[in-house]
């Protein structure tokens, strides 16, 4: 029998990568609606409190990020590692496992969430019970990419490989470690850490949450579908390993700028900021590569929407991570901090960065799964990266206007010190930037929802893949 | 040895570390070999010229 690759486990996470995108968003455009008419859900009787906005927030946090960018990157990474290594996965019963296994936790977190089971700690609100079964479905994940590794047929271990490796071994910490609890009930923990620690802890995971998990992993997309897509190798593959390794030195010890002007010991907090503001150049570095791959060829970007959707998530990247160490500058931070402008940065990362490489990268691949030369319709594809773009623009801006003038009146004082606004004037003052990040994202949302139909039509026109040949000459 | 020794000796260590990968990164004699790595990806593409019918 010839040697062929798992194709299936990829095709399960790709699809349902856009199932968990559509869900997660439509959460998003709720809650967003939500901040407009409060009341959006009061009268739905006995199902208003499962709806209310402090149950659904993580529910959108969660879904977006682990069910929508989790299964992305089991989808690119289980790819990339085998086409890369030419060789098929360690095991195909513990792919289905892990498949299925992530797929029974987004379920999870999907019922105890709007139930309001939480161990309220950002990005890790999913209860103990939970927690474990992350844990062994990661490990699980862990041991397939690796022993994969394990087997390659190549000598080197393309550098997409290594930002997908540094992803999966630091989330297995992060979140073993931030997770350490003590159960009451079976729906109810203690963190294993009292005050300010559990504040740096909670904070340590939740910046490398975005590190590794947002950054890190999504980079290991960009090293192998940009230089596919552009035809072309990466720019340098020599800045690739510094950009690797800058990340990797640097990443771990900016949790602190989440801390600032609380009561964390001074010298940690500038700790953060200055670990924060050197992230600048391994993010540059990585983004110029990116960019620069194009370099000769960039007559690519008016024809092919695909590099659009992977360009743009590049100059996006840049952007968020230039913002980002200058949010975490303390004098900064004092105006930004609580504010919308926060909520603003994450989704110029969230959706410019990590939902449009996701999404060009899904576009490259369904193709290649369901035995079809290119997506059912390329004009769509237009049409997705101009709703996405628009949308995501309209939503940063108008949270950049809203944080800012959130901050500056809060901090207003008259002449004798009293506050010249109060709280409830500064919500007032948001009702016009709510409007427009509400049409921002639902445009975002729309464009999905065409990216579904595509998909769609490009599954029904085509035939699963499972006979993809690896190649058996190998040169080093 | 006292926690604030130990994390200066750690970073003196990281620091050296990472100059070590810098200069084996931009090394002359790995040049080939780095760009025969950035062709990975399309290694696979000799085969690949076959579509499915």
């Amino acid at each position: 029998m010839e040697a062929t690759y798992n194709y299936k486990v990829v095709r399960q996470f790709a699809i349902m990568t856009i199932v968990w995108g559509i869900v997660g968003m439509l959460v998003g455009v709720l809650i967003a609606a939500q901040l407009i008419w409060p009341d959006l859900t009061k009268d739905l009787g006995p199902l208003a409190p499962y709806l209310s906005y402090g149950r659904l927030r993580p529910l959108h946090t969660n879904a977006v990020i682990f069910a929508f960018g989790g299964s992305a990157l089991f989808a690119t990474s289980l790819y990339v590692v085998q086409r890369t290594c030419q060789t098929r996965v360690l095991s195909d019963g513990l792919a289905s496992f892990v498949f299925w296994g992530w797929q029974l936790v987004i379920l999870l977190a999907a019922i105890s969430l709007p139930m309001g089971f939480t161990s309220s700690k950002e990005y890790a609100e999913l209860e103990w019970p939970i927690d474990i079964l992350i844990a062994v479905i990661w490990v699980s994940y862990g041991v397939l990419f690796f022993g994969t590794i394990m087997k390659r047929k190549t000598q080197h271990i393309y550098v997409a490989n290594w930002f997908f490796g540094a992803y999966i071994v630091t989330i297995a910490l992060l979140h073993i470690v931030n997770s350490a609890e003590l159960p009451v009930t079976l729906t109810k923990s203690y963190s294993a850490y009292a005050g300010v620690h559990d504040a740096m802890v909670q904070w340590w995971y939740g910046h490398n949450a975005v590190g590794f998990f947002l950054t890190t992993a999504f980079l290991g997309m960009m090293y192998y579908f940009i230089p596919k897509q552009a035809g072309r190798p990466i720019f340098s593959y020599r800045l690739s390993i510094v950009h690797f390794w800058a990340l990797n030195f640097i990443y771990m010890w900016a949790g602190p700028h989440h801390l600032m002007y609380t009561a964390l010991p001074d010298w940690a907090q500038s700790l953060g900021m200055v670990f924060s503001l050197m992230l600048i150049a391994p993010s540059w570095g990585g983004m110029m590569n990116g960019i620069m791959t194009l370099s000769g060829a960039w007559h690519k970007l008016r024809t092919d929407p695909i590099l659009k959707f992977l360009i743009t998530a590049m100059s996006f990247y840049g952007m968020s991570t230039f913002e980002g160490p200058m949010m975490s500058v303390k004098t900064v931070n004092a105006l930004s901090h609580y504010t919308e402008w926060t909520v603003g940065h994450v989704h110029s990362g969230a959706l410019g960065w990590v939902a449009m490489i996701s999404i060009g990268s899904l576009y490259h691949l369904i193709p290649r799964l369901f035995g079809r030369e290119e997506m059912y319709s390329v004009k769509l594809i237009n049409t997705h990266f101009w709703m996405s773009t628009i949308g995501v623009v309209l939503y940063i801006v108008a949270l950049w206007i809203a944080g800012v003038a959130q901050g500056l009146m809060w901090r207003a004082t008259n002449s004798d010190g009293t506050l010249t606004y109060s709280f409830a004037q500064s919500v007032n003052a948001m009702y016009p930037f709510y409007t427009i990040r509400l049409i921002g994202g639902a445009l975002f949302f729309a464009g999905m929802l065409l990216m579904a139909y595509n998909v769609w039509k490009t599954i029904a026109a085509g035939k699963a893949v499972n006979d993809a040949r690896i190649p058996q000459a190998v040169a080093a | 040895m006292d926690a604030g020794l130990i994390s200066s000796v750690v970073t003196v260590i990281f620091f050296v570390l990472f100059i070590a990968i810098l200069v084996w990164a931009f090394y002359g004699g790995n040049k080939k070999k780095f760009e025969d790595a950035g062709n990975l990806p399309f290694q696979e593409d000799a085969d690949e010229t076959r579509k499915p019918d």
